[in-house]
């Protein structure tokens, strides 16, 4: 069914000159043996070309230019959402040509990359973006051949005239069509007709990754800049002393600056610094709690029992569902801090110059960036750019805009144009980190092994949240109390893919399967049970999730892992709700020579519709991967407000043949399509933790699983089916 | 610092750096060539790998000075036209998420099917093992790399 949507003026302001902003960026500084850059050519196309809207510009080649605003972290937004755009176009995709957008609050609404939110919230503006253009396109080609439109049709950049046979490209009629006036209602295409959505279409940035170009934030020089590293005080502590006289002897140092409690390195180039910086002789002293993971254990036990818990949600009565329980199972989980540790470390270039700054680099929430430089500088924002380049991956921790800061101080400073580098060790030590939780799990039973209570109680750290108290088995228990305890700490912590689901999912999914177990009910089927009576009469008040979409992935990873059927397979269940998408897991585990050998996990997501198959692929196992090698090997711990781990020879990440099959289904359910680079995540620790019961009853409810008793003698292998 | 003569991608280049300068900061500071990344520092991740005669190596570890005989390839000299057969499989296969480490990723695949045109998956895992990628993209690096081994 053909939607007719309102359309938001704003988006569609005319701009005037013909580029959109983009990003150009001086790559070239050096020529030497740089290849000649594609964007240069892109360059030339938009120098003709005549802007619609925020999104789109044609030139009279039939060239597209669309405009992706959101950061590229590898969730493969730059590609789909061009895609959106150009489907509602009737673009030739061929034709189509994808910048980078620079920060701009006028154009834009939503500009970050968080959340899995991206998609979702620009779905509709995307597709509004094209049909507009491609109105006035058609209303051109109508007014030049004297015609209705309504006898028009489009296809891959050509309009049509079937009555007399006449056709004619985009391009051609792109400058008559620009001066005309955008419709303020829009007729948005049958799903049905989609011919770019739902196509593997590949990556738009894969010649230039695969070749080496200029992409990252860490690429980019200009002539001239100073680089900087900084060495940063340990959490809770500030800088007592420093010794710089043998840092300022390296050779390529220029000047050692100190700012807040921060001690910057300046020189010509990166190599001088990171010698200089490990010549630097800071003392440091307390200024607040100086944390040790030791200290958080000890905490975290102290808190559940007897801290000040802040109710989040209460259904019912579950003192009397206790009191008249014929069982009761409970069991405590805990996780430790993880670090982000994107393969890109933290850098920005920050010029501040007399009333202006110029920024450029990998932000998730360029906004964040801007705001960060003002702070520092007083420039108002409006004098503040921020050109984004690709992120060599995020998982949070750009969403942060501390690195910024630290660029625009020094670049302040020094007066000049600087390229701040964090090292590896600067990237675990001066991070934002996932925090370590520890929850208690209550059910209670009743003699036919009905679940008739359910208590959760979590420590969160910084007053976050540690609970998601209106998701599953909230509507589904008839006596329900969730509480949340919150413990300040030192040392910071910030949003790491999928936030508190992360591990949230992983110690609820387990503790469900020990109530299963409990009440002699498949772990499935126990599940499914609880869904009916939330469908048949939910209890309580709000509910995030919707209950048929959780059945669905459920009975279809119950199918799809032929579940249960074969007795050589021991098989693990798992299925979350997060960040509006559904998702099922069922990891196996076969028994070889008396070990058990983890080979595959199956997944089934409903994230509606499916824009991108490889992208949405990706996300699938890259999720999943991701879930995997923490539960598995992911410790972050603290001695004296220092991380332990200080790069990837201690700080372990999943490697190449530590990886199971992923099998991945989805299921049509026909919403439109929510965020996928989080939701598959979440589930994977429960399901593997669960096979590896079902295979040993071993049950895991620490993680990492390496560092657990139970696990370390059982030889888990890991091997693709 | 010291004048250091190096071969790389077919071309002579002469830098003055300090003698101890990692072959990967000559790389990215001194020469513009970017493509070669950082990201660990002490040959743990593989981002940094590029091709001393052929054989794979962390640049990020190997002092630019000790490479004065050996021909150095980067990832911007692996291919004319990026069309090396691994990175053809590489962009048939669609392999990048983030794509920070695909070009560490290539260059190890490279060298390994150089030595080892016709591997088992199994010798792949192995060969690929030394290269992390944080977003989990190795599905799609052992299919690249079996399909390069396949069209060579």
């Amino acid at each position: 069914m053909a939607t007719l949507t309102k359309t938001n003026r704003r988006d569609f302001l005319k701009i005037a000159g013909t580029t959109a902003g983009g990003l150009f960026i001086g790559f070239n500084w050096m020529s030497c043996d740089s290849p000649k850059m594609e964007v240069l050519s892109t360059e030339e196309v938009l120098a003709n070309a005549k802007n619609f809207n925020a999104f789109l510009s044609i030139a009279p080649s039939g060239d597209i230019v669309i405009y992706s605003p959101n950061p590229e972290l590898g969730q493969n937004i730059k590609t789909s959402f061009p895609m959106v755009v150009a489907e509602e176009l009737d673009a030739d995709w061929s034709k189509v040509r994808v910048v980078q957008a620079n920060l701009d609050t006028e154009k834009y609404q939503r500009q970050l990359t968080g959340g899995s939110g991206a998609m979702p919230h620009s779905w509709e503006r995307l597709r509004k973006a094209g049909a507009t253009a491609k109105y006035l396109l058609v209303a051109a080609a109508a007014s030049k051949w004297e015609v209705s439109a309504d006898e028009l049709s489009t296809s891959e950049g050509i309009i049509y005239h079937k009555a007399s046979g006449k056709k004619i490209g985009y391009g051609e009629v792109a400058n008559d069509a620009a001066l005309l006036t955008a419709p303020e209602e829009i007729t948005l295409k049958d799903k049905k007709d989609f011919k770019i959505i739902g196509t593997p279409v590949k990556n738009v940035d894969n010649e230039s990754i695969f070749s080496g170009k200029p992409l990252f934030g860490l690429d980019f020089y200009r002539e001239g800049m100073l680089h900087a590293m900084i060495q940063r005080a340990p959490f809770g502590m500030k800088i007592k002393s420093i010794d710089d006289a043998a840092a300022r002897n390296v050779a390529g140092v220029k000047d050692i600056i100190t700012f807040e409690n921060s001690v910057a390195v300046v020189g010509s180039s990166t190599w001088p610094l990171m010698k200089a910086k490990k010549l630097l002789k800071v003392e440091y002293e307390a200024d607040g709690k100086v944390e040790s993971s030791a200290d958080h254990d000890e905490i975290f036990k102290e808190l559940l029992a007897n801290g000040k818990a802040e109710v989040k949600r209460k259904d019912g009565n579950v003192n009397t569902a206790f009191r008249n329980a014929a069982q009761v199972v409970n069991a405590e989980y805990q996780c430790p801090f993880l670090s982000h540790s994107p393969m890109e470390p933290m850098n920005f270039f920050a010029h501040v110059m007399e009333g202006s700054v110029e920024l450029v680099g990998p932000t998730q929430t360029p906004e964040s960036a801007r705001r960060a430089a003002a702070e520092v500088t007083g420039i108002a924002p409006e004098n503040i750019t921020v050109e984004i380049t690709r992120l060599g991956g995020g998982f949070g921790r750009r969403l942060r805009a501390d690195y910024v800061s630290e660029a625009v101080h020094v670049s302040k400073m020094m007066n000049a144009p600087v390229k701040l580098t964090w090292s590896r060790e600067d990237d675990l030590t001066g991070g934002a980190y996932r925090p370590a939780v520890r929850y208690r799990f209550e059910a209670s039973l009743d003699a036919d092994g009905n679940m008739t209570g359910y208590k959760l109680r979590g420590v969160g750290m910084n007053a976050g949240n540690s609970t998601r108290e209106n998701n599953f088995p909230a509507g589904a228990v008839d006596n329900l109390l969730i509480e949340n305890v919150n413990y300040n700490s030192s040392i910071t912590t910030n949003a790491w893919r999928a936030p508190i689901t992360n591990f949230l999912a992983y110690a609820e999914q387990s503790f469900l399967d020990e109530v299963a177990l409990a009440a002699k009910k498949d772990p499935v089927d126990f599940r499914l049970e609880l869904f009916e009576k939330a469908k048949a009469n939910p209890v309580g008040g709000e509910l995030r999730y919707d209950v048929d979409r959780m059945i669905g992935v459920t009975k279809m990873a119950k199918e799809k892992s032929n579940w249960g059927k074969n007795p050589n397979v021991k098989q693990g269940f798992s299925v979350y709700f997060s960040h509006r998408t559904y998702v099922a897991q069922v990891a196996e585990i076969e028994m070889e020579n008396g070990t058990p050998s983890l080979k595959k996990i199956h997944v089934v997501t409903d994230c509606g519709m499916v824009v991108n198959p490889t992208g949405a692929n990706h996300q699938v196992r890259g999720g999943v991967v991701d879930g995997m090698g923490h539960a598995m090997y992911g410790n972050l711990t603290f001695e004296g407000g220092l991380p332990t781990q200080t790069n990837f020879d201690k700080y372990r990440l999943i490697r190449m043949k530590e990886v199971p099959a992923v099998d991945t289904y989805y299921v049509d359910s026909g919403f439109d399509p929510t965020g996928l680079g989080e939701p598959c995540l979440p589930p994977t620790g429960g399901a593997i933790a669960n096979a590896i019961f079902s295979a040993t009853e071993r049950r895991l409810r620490s993680q990492p699983f390496i560092d657990q008793k139970e696990f370390q003698d059982l030889n888990l292998g890991i091997k693709r089916a | 610092m010291a004048l250091i003569n190096l071969k790389i991608n077919g071309k002579a280049n002469s830098v003055d750096v300090e003698e101890d300068t990692p072959l990967l900061w000559v790389l990215r500071d001194h020469l513009g060539l970017v493509g070669t990344k950082y990201s660990c520092g002490i040959a743990q991740c593989g981002a940094c790998t590029v091709h001393k005669n052929g054989e794979a190596i962390f640049s990020c570890i190997t002092p630019a000075a000790s490479l004065t005989e050996d021909e150095i390839t980067t990832i911007e000299g692996l291919s004319e036209d990026g069309d090396h057969p691994v990175q053809k499989a590489w962009a048939e296969v669609d392999v990048a998420q983030c794509g920070y480490c695909q070009a560490g990723q290539i260059m190890n695949a490279s060298a390994f099917l150089e030595k080892n045109p016709k591997p088992s998956m199994e010798e792949i895992d192995e060969a690929m093992n030394r290269n992390i990628c944080r977003c989990g993209t190795y599905h799609k690096i052992r299919e690249a790399v079996a399909m390069a081994a396949k069209s060579k």
